[in-house]
């Protein structure tokens, strides 16, 4: 039995653990009836399909869109892309040329036999396979070769809207002591159902995702890492329309951390929730096989909802983004739990609260680099202030051993980052985190006092809500507003037209040969 | 230990307070003690200090000091300075434009409403075109509300309809019309690039062309907004950093009132 510092009964925990499982398991089984557009133009990126029309929409796009206005989506992209490559002898990215310039109708063809049309694809299938294996190789060597910052990694953000001018803030947050640059996307993206193309310069409140600008950000990554000696990880945003989709490139390029959470979208972004739960499926099997470790959202409830009260909502959702992670094949290793520091500063005690929850989710999560975000809700003009707040953030951040620190900055309610407002942010955590090192391992917490029985409350209204949980489903508690005092709508919210039920023709070779595996 | 702590700069200059002149206070009147800090797009050295003396020198200020500096990165160079500032302003002839209303805590504005206008107020609120942030409109629409400010949610008389963030102008409108609103609550908190004021704009605009505008109090509210930009975009009020939900109320159901609507 694991010894908790804070008197947690991992009985309670496993029984939490336990509802969460039946929760994700009844979700599992109505995800693997479907697919959707975003989970074809995936593969049809797994396949090598790339580039843009005249229109600049994405070849996928053009594929995916084709097959669906033709009412045959559900025998998925593989059944009519193997089947032509069989009948032209021409690879996926000619194929997609071709139906681009409308000289090919690839539902049209005569159709072959399923095992030729399977053994047509082993080639471009084995290809991706082999660069995604070896783009994580890569990463393993690097971290062996030239080493990586100590846990909580430093975690910032950069969101210029201009990918060259993210290059030269995130090389000087490197220099500083960043391990972790995250490229926060421009507003509005994670609606648009395509993922943009090329290069990009101009965005609002962050710079779009695209494959080259994962190409531009990881190579000054990589310049900058050998120059300070550490292995320097990018992070982008896989969520929105086009979840698998930002995976499959995640994965193609290096990124080595991404924003995945099952229900972010849903209950954020007003994304249907069925096409969430189906793409999240998909993305995270991707994921998981790059080695990426992905962070969830549940920060974001207590923006919405208060984090005092609806603390076990946070727990609740972790304890369910883990099981639907695992459904996924993805490793403990590589889930980035999300948590937060939100609580009124004016609340007494909010400290010793907060330290309660941070190292309950330690101890429940023993394995899981958790990814803890700084307050924002309370931040305001006072940055003097704001700076002691991220302070105390850090100070729980280190004594409880959280995986990805997710820097706040003084500035926080005013503006993207300032090069200095990082610097102060970063210069803010080293010094607690190298004067408070060992903290964690010194002090244990006095029974039946304030923090072992906020840990106790905590986990008990965690454990109850998914017990109710259990009985509703996941669908119908969304529609309830079980987190974040959202309700979703189950066939409300955009993208649910990109859903479609599999026919006996479908197969994705990409999850066998993906899930779970390295 | 630096000079600051036991300064022995002559104090020469008038102490006495003048509200036709009046200049930052530092720890004596007329001192005009101003601390700032910037970055420079230089390398760290004496030459990066020297410059930004001089920038501190042609912003007003005397005795330009800077007490620390620290390369970012390469060519890059933080400062944190302080100064004596030269300029003065007269406050006596100062003239803001602010929302004129009785601000009322909820019960009170729930009275208000009961007695001087016998149903409840329909708000819809949103954060508008491409903008995610929630937290502005959350804080004044939310049942719990902000910093002790109970959120329109929970006024009795308020019939308040939150549509939560990345609301298209169009939907907003029409969601509008379809819930009969008596005011308009627009969020906006990313304001890169002016962003907020085109979509505000055009959400002036399409009112116009629907023949609604007249119908409707029009507010928005948001951290860079000002009741100023408000009214110049065409807006009824603006509600900016430190205005709570009870500002929102207060203004909406006296405006409705003053209007003479039913």
């Amino acid at each position: 039995m694991q010894k908790s510092k804070i008197g947690l009964d991992f009985q309670k925990v496993e029984h939490a653990r336990g509802a969460a499982k039946k929760i994700a398991d009844e979700v599992q089984e109505f995800v693997g009836n479907y697919t959707t557009v975003a989970v074809e133009r995936t593969i049809c990126r797994l396949l090598g399909i790339d580039g843009i029309d005249a229109n600049e929409v994405p070849l996928p796009n053009v594929v995916v869109d084709e097959l669906k206005s033709k009412g045959v989506l559900g025998n998925g992209v593989m059944f009519f892309m193997g089947n032509a490559i069989v009948e032209t002898g021409k690879s996926p990215q000619e194929i997609a040329e071709a139906i681009t310039a409308g000289k090919l109708d690839i539902t049209q063809l005569p159709m072959h036999k399923a095992e030729e049309i399977k053994a047509a694809l082993q080639p471009y299938i084995d290809a991706t396979i082999e660069k995604i294996r070896t783009r994580r190789q890569r990463r393993e060597k690097y971290i062996e070769t030239i080493g990586e910052g100590t846990k909580p990694y430093l975690y910032i953000i950069v969101a210029t809207g201009n990918i060259y001018e993210d290059v030269i803030q995130a090389q000087a947050g490197a220099r500083q002591g960043a391990d972790i640059i995250a490229v926060i996307r421009t507003t509005g993206q994670s609606l648009l159902d395509y993922v943009p193309y090329g290069a990009t310069t101009e965005g609002f409140g962050g710079t779009f995702a695209t494959q080259e600008n994962f190409r531009i950000m990881r190579k000054a990554l990589d310049e900058v890492g050998e120059e300070v000696g550490r292995y320097i990880r990018l992070c982008n945003y896989c969520s929105g329309l086009c979840m698998p989709e930002i995976a499959a490139m995640g994965a193609l390029e290096g990124l080595d951390v991404m924003l995945n959470d099952a229900l972010y979208g849903i209950l954020f972004r007003d994304i249907n929730m069925q096409r969430t739960l189906i793409d999240q499926y998909f993305s995270r099997i991707i994921n998981g096989f790059a080695g990426v470790i992905i962070n969830t959202g549940e920060d974001n409830y207590l923006t919405t909802a208060d984090a005092y009260e609806e603390a076990h909502t946070v727990l609740a959702s972790d304890l369910i983004n883990e099981q639907l992670a695992f459904a996924a094949g993805l490793p403990e290793e590589q889930m980035g739990l999300g948590h937060a520091f939100e609580m009124d500063p004016q609340l007494e005690n909010g400290f010793l609260y907060e330290l309660a929850q941070a190292q309950m989710l330690r101890e429940i999560f023993p394995k899981a680099p958790l990814k803890y975000m700084p307050p924002t809700k309370f931040m305001t003009g006072n940055i003097f202030r704001g700076h002691i707040q991220d302070a105390l953030f850090n100070i729980i951040g280190q004594w409880t051993s959280q995986g990805l620190q997710l820097l706040g900055m003084p500035t926080e309610a005013i503006h993207t980052p300032f090069m200095s407002d990082r610097y102060l942010s970063i210069e803010n955590a080293k010094y607690i985190f190298n004067n408070m090192k060992n903290i964690g391992d010194e002090v244990e917490f006095k029974e039946d006092g304030i923090i072992r029985n906020r840990a106790k409350e905590v986990l008990n209204n965690a454990s109850d809500l998914l017990d109710k949980m259990v009985g509703e489903g996941l669908f119908s508690s969304l529609e309830k507003g079980i987190f974040g005092n959202v309700k979703r709508p189950r066939n409300g919210g955009k993208g649910l037209d990109g859903v479609t039920l599999k026919t006996e023709n479908y197969f994705n070779p990409f999850v066998d040969l993906m899930k779970g595996k390295k | 230990m630096s000079e600051g702590l036991y300064s022995m700069e002559a104090k020469d200059y008038d102490k006495t307070l003048d509200l036709t002149k009046i200049k930052p206070y530092g720890d004596t009147m007329n001192d005009g003690k101003v601390q700032l800090s910037f970055t420079l797009p230089v390398p760290e050295g004496d030459e990066a200090i020297e410059a930004a003396k001089q920038l501190l020198r042609k912003m007003g200020m005397e005795n330009p000091l800077v007490v620390y500096t620290k390369q970012l990165t390469e060519g890059f160079t933080f400062f944190n300075c302080y100064g004596s500032l030269q300029h003065t302003v007269d406050y006596t002839t100062i003239h803001v434009p602010k929302v004129e209303s009785n601000k009322m805590e909820m019960h009170e504005c729930d009275e208000y409403i009961r007695e001087n206008i016998g149903r409840k107020l329909v708000m819809v609120g949103a954060s508008t075109g491409t903008d995610a942030h929630t937290v502005g409109i959350d804080a004044i629409m939310n049942m719990k509300g902000y910093a002790g400010h109970y959120g329109l949610e929970r006024y009795d008389m308020i019939e308040a309809y939150n549509l939560g963030s990345q609301v298209p102008n169009e939907e907003f409108i029409a969601k509008a019309v379809e819930l009969k609103a008596d005011a308009l609550l627009v969020s906006q908190t990313v304001t890169q690039k002016d962003v907020h004021i085109k979509n505000m704009t055009e959400l002036v605009e399409m009112l116009e062309a629907e023949g609604l505008r007249d119908k409707v109090i029009l507010v928005c509210g948001g951290p860079r907004i000002s009741h100023e930009l408000a009214k110049e975009l065409g807006y009824d009020a603006g509600f900016g950093m430190n205005t709570y939900a009870d500002d929102v109320a207060s203004f909406v159901a006296e405006e409705f009132v003053k209007r003479g609507w039913k």
